[in-house]
């Protein structure tokens, strides 16, 4: 079930500061981190779960919930902002009927709102995964979700 | 000498997809049987982003903008001819000329490239080409003398933290170096969240040896063996990068055992940042390399003193460490002599917002903000009027008009109520309200708050609710007064940067802007137009020529009206998104402060808080306790 | 709250965390200082049920006592306040968070003092909660049931289930007295009302500086049970009757020379209890083995 944890535990219990690298390193390969992987990792490196779970639940990368196909994510950094970023969040919930920072029930898609990606002079900048877009107007939205939608019903 | 034809591979560039232009450059440049003729490089970032992807050719400087693999074919037909591509030039958007170079270019006339010297000119994973360019070259110099020497020479130069508050470097070494410890370390902070500001990644993807050989340089002036790079695990290329410079450092001996003969070992990690702006902050930081929840931790002790794993510790952020090799290499009096009386040397500017050319620029302290808002950005576009500039990110301040030819510094920026912070600019127009502007910034301090301390954790909450009370008409007058108390408790209680730093954007646009505040109070207006609640859309009945445009293309009906006859905008179910303005042919439609929106000052409120301050005053009076 | 005033200090220090050093001159009720207390206060009150009027704490409540000190009546930040369910899942102490002001100090005494590791932050910013991993009941934590947590609350997030209505703190009467658990000798502080024993405080003037186990902070339920021996009891026909101390003793002494006369010491067994003293355990030891002659003793922490 939790493949490959044990290894990295193996790796990292007895490296002061471990526990942020494991928890990415085991997100990389599960997605999120369930509940039953916060357990082995603190019973592994021999720490509270309580611990464990206040790392988990400080750093904004740590997701404790599955996570959608395509993860979203929008750029809010402030030249961003200043070029109409808000407008392109909203009509991202609009046409997925989810509010920023959750996954649709389908986990087709996660919308996340990040600090900046750095392409300022692309903004407003969204990544569709390792997709960028740039200077988008909320109008383009649903033709882009849409193109998603479609390669998801394609390869289900 | 073989033409070196170079590929920003920049995160912009690499966005708008420059990789897809050097794949094509090089099958076609390898069809052709061109490949030994042509050096192809994949470089780091070239700063000019707007115009990206960026392609330059050496020696003679050609500058080609906004590159896409469709134009490949005809660019390899140029660099055989050797002639210019014209049409990918740099046009002038004043004069409508074609720039053939890049110094030419007015982007990059007032920029004085020292730390970014070598960005966009060498391949970045290769270490030859950083040795070709005089790199490591430092690290021999920096050997034969003693480390109290090093301290000095830094000191001499006159170098300050470039990573925010802008403490001198060399200070901060002596209080390591000085300070006991079985072991010491270095820490290059590169954890840049501030939201528009990119230059550490910028630094790290196009020269990252540059960085390591200021840790080296760092490390063998405080004693440390171990350095650690802490950088935003956002920057996936910028960790490549480094990935591959640390190993080619080891397998070349800059790192390990016995550096160059000297007897100094060092050796370099990279650690992985989880998405958390306050580990931008020192000791935040350390924490969350201690595998903690990156809270920040009191000082003193400072960490040069008792740092990561209780040891002295020093915290430099990238661009501070990247100015170490040219120190050395140029000699602390000819690095002192750039800049100001107390702030030394260049630094790197994220030109973003409202401006025409968006990019990393490198400037001379002392600068002005005119000069690189006006001459090396292009000033703003679409003709429209500066308005303010946001220095330093969320922690920063907005300065106005007024500050346009004011020398920019350390010191000089605190004076103003903005601070350097890493060195986000970001440009505002008068379409920008600065009350929404503070909101937004408030809205990003509030979520990166860690929770400690309360001023921060409730304070930054309350100011964030403020300010959404005032961009939704709902603002009082006393309300300014509040924000500012509260803004001054924050700074003056927190325990760290991040709270003392975040009521500045409040603050200074409290101070500057002040009337911009008081219309959205007092009169419900918001000038820029910006602030929904406050708008009306309204549609001038001479101008109207009963089209039925925008009838049409309101999404909610909210127009009504017939053929020949003056259309309406019903405020109630107009739910302000501006098509049908976008849409008139005839301008007929604007955009006007409402009034009706604000629920208007409430008495009752305003009379409560009034009586406590007098029963307060009262109680003043009789039963003071200290 | 700590803040204090360092002459030429730009900002307010953590008096809590500021080494002094010579020549150091602090003002700690400076109006600088009072005023950022003040504005702390209105903050922390922002975000609190303000519900003090039946609050257990009422009376006996740091967050009180401060507003009270630096004149804080009430709030101008109205705004959002995070309400969180109370939870009374466990059988000793409510948490109700929603009037935690997250000052941390059970997440302090419950790693460093009990080495429970039960609490700590979790989220972060206005949403921070200090609680055990995914609000667990306690039951389903390492948790002891030391009730240290409870006893460091400087509010009422964290309250012990049987002071709930069942006084006012200025009704209540603190006793100090020993535990009686174990020999320790842990001091603590009953409360007492209308001479019934509702709850216990920390004492730190004993040997445990105010910490107690389980037993001690929630294992006084005994005192006032009903099926608690008052007298000493002899049974006669099958059936215990109620006799007074001399005639019982008389009794048990009588038939340990029996014993003792017929069948010699092996006839005996002694067994100790984890609540006498090391004083009395000797004395014990000592009369089983010089007066009953007997070496067959044992002491129940070894069970």
């Amino acid at each position: 079930m939790h493949t490959g944890i044990d290894e990295l535990l193996e790796k990292y219990w007895h490296i002061p500061g471990g526990l942020v690298p494991l928890l990415q390193e085991v997100q990389k390969v599960h997605g999120y981190l369930s509940r039953e992987i916060l357990e082995k990792i603190a019973s592994g490196m021999g720490i509270s779960l309580a611990k464990v779970a206040g790392v988990a639940t400080f750093y904004h990368q740590f997701h404790l919930t599955p996570r959608g196909r395509y993860i979203i994510k929008v750029c809010m950094g402030t030249a961003c902002h200043v070029r109409g970023a808000a407008e392109v969040l909203f009509a991202m919930e609009d046409e997925l009927g989810i509010k920023v920072g959750h996954t649709t029930p389908d986990l087709t898609f996660t919308l996340d709102q990040v600090a900046c990606l750095g392409a300022c002079g692309l903004a407003p900048v969204i990544t569709i995964n390792d997709e960028t877009y740039g200077k988008l107007t909320p109008g383009q939205v649903p033709k882009l979700i849409e193109k998603y939608r479609e390669e998801a019903a394609v390869v289900h | 000498m073989r033409r070196k034809v170079l590929v920003c591979g920049g995160t912009g560039c690499v966005s708008s997809r420059s990789r897809e232009v050097y794949d094509a450059l090089e099958s076609e440049l390898a069809g052709r049987g061109l490949g030994e003729q042509f050096e192809l490089k994949y470089t780091g970032c070239h700063g000019f982003c707007e115009q990206g992807p960026l392609v330059l050719v050496e020696p003679e400087g050609y500058f080609y903008c906004r590159v896409t693999k469709e134009h490949v074919a005809k660019l390899v037909d140029s660099l055989q001819e050797g002639s210019v591509y014209e049409d990918l030039l740099y046009k002038d958007p004043d004069t409508g000329n074609r720039v053939k170079t890049r110094n030419d270019v007015p982007f990059y006339q007032k920029q004085k490239r020292l730390v970014l010297k070598n960005c966009g000119l060498i391949n970045p994973e290769s270490i030859e080409d950083y040795l070709n360019a005089g790199g490591y070259r430092t690290l021999q110099k920096v050997f034969k003398m003693s480390p109290d020497a090093v301290i000095d020479e830094v000191k001499k130069a006159g170098l300050r933290g470039r990573g925010g508050g802008g403490f001198p470097t060399g200070l901060k070494w002596e209080y390591a170096r000085k300070a006991r410890g079985d072991k010491k370390y270095i820490i290059c902070n590169a954890d840049e969240g501030d939201p528009g500001a990119f230059m550490d990644r910028s630094i790290l993807e196009g020269d990252p040896h540059r960085v390591l050989e200021g840790m080296l340089t760092a490390g063998y002036a405080i004693g440390a063996g171990e350095g650690f790079v802490y950088i935003r695990a956002e920057y996936p290329l910028a960790v490549r990068r480094l990935d591959i410079a640390i190993k080619e450092a080891r397998e070349k001996g800059f790192l390990g055992e016995n550096i160059l003969g000297s007897g100094f070992n060092f050796d370099i990690h990279i650690k992985q940042g989880a998405g958390a702006f306050v580990c931008g902050e020192e000791t935040a930081l350390i924490e969350s390399i201690q595998g903690n929840r990156g809270m920040p931790r009191p000082r003193p002790p400072f960490p040069a003193v008792k740092g990561l794993w209780d040891r002295p510790t020093v915290v430099n952020n990238v661009e501070t460490l990247a100015n170490l090799p040219i120190i050395f290499d140029m000699g602390a009096e000819a690095y002192a002599a750039i800049g100001t009386e107390q702030s030394k040397g260049t630094k790197i500017f994220a030109l973003t917002g409202k401006i025409k050319n968006t990019g990393l620029v490198e400037v001379p302290m002392g600068i002005t903000l005119r000069e690189i808002i006006f001459d090396i950005g292009g000033g703003i576009p679409n003709g429209k009027k500066f308005k303010a500039v946001q220095i330093g990110g969320p922690s920063g301040g907005g300065l106005s008009a007024q500050h346009l030819d004011l020398p920019i510094d350390y010191d000089s920026l605190i004076d103003a109520g903005a601070m350097m912070g890493s060195g986000g600019l970001v440009v505002m127009d008068e379409d920008t309200c600065m009350v929404e502007l503070a909101r937004f910034f408030l809205s990003f301090t509030r979520m990166e708050a860690c929770g400690k301390c309360t001023p921060c954790r409730e304070g930054n909450t309350r100011l964030l609710e403020i300010l959404e009370r005032i961009v939704e008409g709902r603002g009082e007058l006393q309300d300014l007064d509040l924000l500012e108390s509260l803004g001054h408790t924050i700074i003056d209680t927190s325990l760290c940067g991040l709270g003392q730093s975040a009521p500045n954007p409040v603050l200074s646009a409290l101070k500057y802007f002040r009337p911009e505040y008081e219309m959205h109070v007092k009169n419900k207006l918001c000038p820029a137009g910006v602030c929904k609640a406050l708008l009306s859309y309204r549609i001038i009945e001479e101008k109207c020529k009963a089209c039925g445009l925008c009838l049409k293309h309101c999404p909610v009906g909210a127009i009504t009206g017939k053929k020949g006859e003056p259309h309406r905008i019903d405020p109630e179910m107009c739910k302000k998104c501006g098509e049908c303005l976008k849409k008139c042919p005839f301008g007929a439609i604007v955009l006007a402060g409402g009034d009706g929106f604000g629920q208007g000052q409430s008495d009752h409120k305003r009379n409560h808080v009034s009586r406590t301050q007098a029963l307060y005053n009262l109680k003043s009076g009789g039963r003071e306790r200290h | 709250m700590c803040v204090v005033e360092v002459k030429g200090a730009r900002k307010l220090m953590a008096a809590c965390a500021t080494p002094v050093s010579d020549g150091m001159e602090v003002l700690t009720e400076s109006d600088r200082v009072i005023n950022a207390r003040r504005e702390i206060l209105r903050l922390l009150i922002a975000n609190h049920d303000l519900r003090c009027l039946t609050c257990e704490r009422n009376g006996d409540c740091r967050l009180q006592d401060y507003c009270y000190r630096y004149k804080v009546e009430d709030t101008p930040y109205k705004g959002e306040v995070i309400e969180y369910p109370i939870d009374t899942n466990n059988p000793f102490f409510i948490r109700d968070y929603s009037k935690c002001i997250r000052c941390g100090k059970c997440v302090t005494v419950c790693a460093e003092i009990n080495g429970a590791y039960v609490y700590d932050f979790m989220h972060r910013g206005f949403e921070t909660k200090v609680t055990s991993a995914y609000d667990d009941t306690l039951q389903e934590t390492t948790c002891t049931f030391c009730g240290m947590c409870v006893n460091v609350c400087p509010v009422a997030a964290l309250v012990e289930k049987s002071t709930l209505w069942a006084g006012r703190p200025w009704e209540i009467k603190k006793v100090t007295t020993t535990c009686p658990y174990c020999g320790v000798g842990c001091q603590l502080k009953l409360k007492v009302k209308d001479n019934r024993i509702i709850g216990v405080a920390a004492d730190r003037s004993g040997p445990n500086l105010g910490d107690l186990c389980s037993k001690g902070q929630f294992g006084w339920d005994y005192v006032h049970s009903p099926d608690r021996l008052t007298d000493p009891l002899v049974k006669r026909n099958g059936k215990f009757i109620k006799v007074s101390w001399d005639e019982a003793l008389n009794y048990v002494a009588a038939r340990f020379k029996d014993i003792l006369n017929e069948w010699g010491g092996r006839a005996f067994a002694g067994l100790s209890s984890a609540k006498c003293t090391n004083e009395e355990n000797y004395l014990f030891q000592k009369f089983m083995r010089s007066i009953l002659q007997t070496n067959n003793i044992d002491h129940c922490a070894r069970l």
